[in-house]
């Protein structure tokens, strides 16, 4: 089976973050990054799938320079090959845009089946997957929390709201959009390391895919400003000697919230 | 030209789901303010009484979509369907509930419609006459204001709890049964089984205080932490969802839209960033408590008290310090 994991670098879930001088993006300097929790529990779902049923391995990433490395990553976690979209002057928070260059990339190659997170950690559209799926053709299936692969056909478990689940199945060539804990994520090792050096990790920009400029240009979104959320209540913050806080917060906790 | 505002009402058959009465509610908000009509679509197999129950709001029309295939939802039923009534009623916007099942097909009806969509929309202000959305970036860290370019329709989801269903206004609108043609279209879901997941063995609804444990934690030895001080506390522990996800507590102890919804007299979050999924099943706590390392965690935007310290020196001193206090 062709296996695509969508797989996209995120900042590290506890950087502190900070909005850059226009206001559209983070400031990127000093911040560590990693793979997008999702796809990559993605990832491990498509190196489980290709240990069952063959098959190979490969991960599509757009982004900057610095995506390389969660890219080596994948590589090194046994990964086969690598697509690496660079977008620079192309970067979009658009959807549609994203999908489209992904889109482009994972065409010619005909993959049996197309992986990707459930959302992004930082634009968190939640879309780009279906949107994939759309533009491929594909039958998809969203927050998926098992898979289960046989003649030609992907039985999925789909996680619903309030502790529901639903059992649907789809025929190949589809598009998943995977959800955190479905299995359990592996870490590389040193041969897997050692391994991924001599993979694979061809780079292409959206023009080489044959993508017209003008087009990506155009957002049908726009993203203005970006800033820290309004608060809606007054928190009380306490910060400084541990001892002190404590000695408040048990006050509170008699006081206001009445559980002491 | 395209006008008005189309309210998709999700629905399984017996009853509207409570983000899509969410949704009218804003598009009734919205229409008074750009001047437009609303809409509302209702699909599925025999759904006449729930179209009744949606025209019985202030809106403009209700169209009833019917057909064996709507039957159970699935992506190419549903953008099928609804595409036909878009391309028939050219809304300029087309409104739905953040839910599940709107993740699911949304994206692909916007995408057929050539036209994009933001999604997990937490809000919007008029600038100029014209709108702008404001959606959750960085896991909540941030907001960010995004306006549409382009042509309409305009499709917005947004998060459960933008708009209060209480607010909607009664009324009474026309039904009408809006004639699809699906027989040329395939649907390549099999939908096989929906069923409950695993049986709760604790009740957390019930719990007059919670400790919720969050990936701060760092390693499941350290949960002692928490279970000390739920001890101290004398409440029961939870957790967000990488904390199940990793297997160090059972999922049934999970906060949040794909958990249990909680509100104990006392929420007390260690190490929890406050995402949007986790807020929603334990904003309703009648006191929250936060401790967490980042002065800009967004669960600080939700507590009573923000404790901006690093847990494992806080939460030692407050169980001692609790336990100290009970003993007076
Ligand atoms: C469809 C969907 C459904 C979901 N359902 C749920 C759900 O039901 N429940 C849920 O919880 N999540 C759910 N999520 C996941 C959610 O988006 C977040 O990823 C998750 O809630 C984050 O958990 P966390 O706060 O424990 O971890 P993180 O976001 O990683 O936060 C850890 C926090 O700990 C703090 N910290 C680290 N070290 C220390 C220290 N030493 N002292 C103090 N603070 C420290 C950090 O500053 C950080 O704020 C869902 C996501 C999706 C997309
Ligand atoms: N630049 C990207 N490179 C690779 N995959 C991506 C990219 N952007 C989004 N994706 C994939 O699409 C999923 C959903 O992203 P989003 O629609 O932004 O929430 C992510 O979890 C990734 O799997």
């Amino acid at each position: 089976m062709k296996i695509a994991i969508l797989l996209k670098q995120v900042p590290v879930k506890d950087a502190q973050l900070k909005v850059n001088g226009d206001g559209t993006w983070i400031d990127e300097s000093d911040v560590t990054f990693e793979i997008n929790e999702s796809d990559h529990y993605g990832l491990e779902e498509a190196l489980r799938l290709k240990e069952k049923h063959g098959g190979e391995v490969v991960v599509v990433s757009m982004g900057p320079e610095r995506t390389k490395e969660a890219i080596k990553q994948a590589l090194a976690k046994g990964a086969d090959r690598a697509i690496y979209i660079n977008d620079d002057g192309v970067r979009s928070a658009d959807p549609v845009i994203n999908a489209k260059i992904l889109a482009a990339a994972l065409k010619p190659e005909n993959f049996d089946l197309v992986l990707s997170g459930l959302q992004s950690d930082d634009l968190g559209h939640g879309q780009t997957g279906v949107i994939v799926a759309e533009l491929l053709g594909m039958a998809h299936a969203t927050i998926v929390m098992e898979t289960d692969v046989k003649d030609g056909k992907i039985k999925v478990k789909r996680e619903l709201e309030s502790g529901w689940f639903q059992y649907v199945e789809i025929p190949l060539p589809a598009m998943l959009t995977i959800q955190s804990g479905l299995n359990q994520i592996r870490y590389a090792t040193i041969k897997g390391i050692m391994a991924a050096k001599r993979k694979e990790i061809k780079e292409v920009t959206p023009a080489d895919l044959g993508l017209d400029a003008a087009e990506l240009q155009s957002p049908g979104v726009k993203l203005h400003k970006m800033y820290v959320p309004v608060k809606t209540k007054e928190t009380v913050i306490l910060e400084g000697d541990p001892k002190e806080i404590v000695s408040q917060l048990v006050e509170k906790l008699k006081n206001e919230a009445k559980v002491i | 030209m395209a006008e008005g505002i189309l309210v998709i009402i999700e629905n399984n058959g017996e009853q509207v789901n409570r983000l899509a009465w969410e949704a009218l509610t804003g598009a009734q908000t919205f229409a008074a303010e750009v001047g437009q009509p609303v809409y509302a679509a209702v699909p599925g197999k025999s759904v006449a009484s729930l179209a009744e129950e949606v025209a019985g709001k202030k809106l403009d029309k209700v169209y009833v979509l019917e057909d064996d295939k709507l039957q159970n939802y699935t992506p190419d039923g549903y953008t099928a369907a609804l595409k036909q009534l878009i391309d028939s009623v050219q809304p300029a916007y087309v409104f739905f509930g953040h839910s599940y099942q709107v993740r699911d097909y949304a994206p692909k009806l916007a995408t057929v419609c050539e036209r994009p969509m933001l999604s997990d929309v937490i809000g919007y202000r008029m600038e100029n006459g014209k709108p702008v959305f404001v959606r959750q970036m960085f896991s909540g860290k941030f907001s960010a204001d995004f306006t549409f370019e382009g042509e309409a329709p305009y499709f917005v989801s947004f998060q459960a709890g933008t708009f209060n269903a209480d607010e909607l206004q009664d009324g009474k609108a026309d039904v009408e049964t809006f004639s699809l043609d699906l027989s040329g279209v395939e649907i390549r879901t099999e939908v096989l089984d929906i069923f409950q997941g695993v049986k709760k063995e604790v009740d957390l609804s019930k719990a007059e205080v919670i400790v919720s444990a969050g990936r701060g934690l760092k390693e499941k030895d350290n949960l002692k932490l928490v279970f000390d001080l739920a001890e101290a506390l004398g409440g029961e522990v939870a957790a967000s969802r990488p904390v199940c996800d990793d297997g160090w507590l059972p999922v049934d102890r999970q906060i949040g839209s794909s958990g249990q919804t909680v509100a104990p007299k006392l929420y007390l979050a260690v190490g929890i960033s406050g995402a949007i999924q986790h807020v929603v099943g334990m904003k309703g706590s009648k006191y929250i408590v936060a401790i967490n390392k980042d002065p800009h965690a967004p669960i600080f935007e939700i507590a009573d008290v923000g404790v901006v310290a690093d847990l494992f020196e806080v939460v030692p001193e407050l169980t001692k310090a609790i336990k100290e206090a009970k003993a007076a």
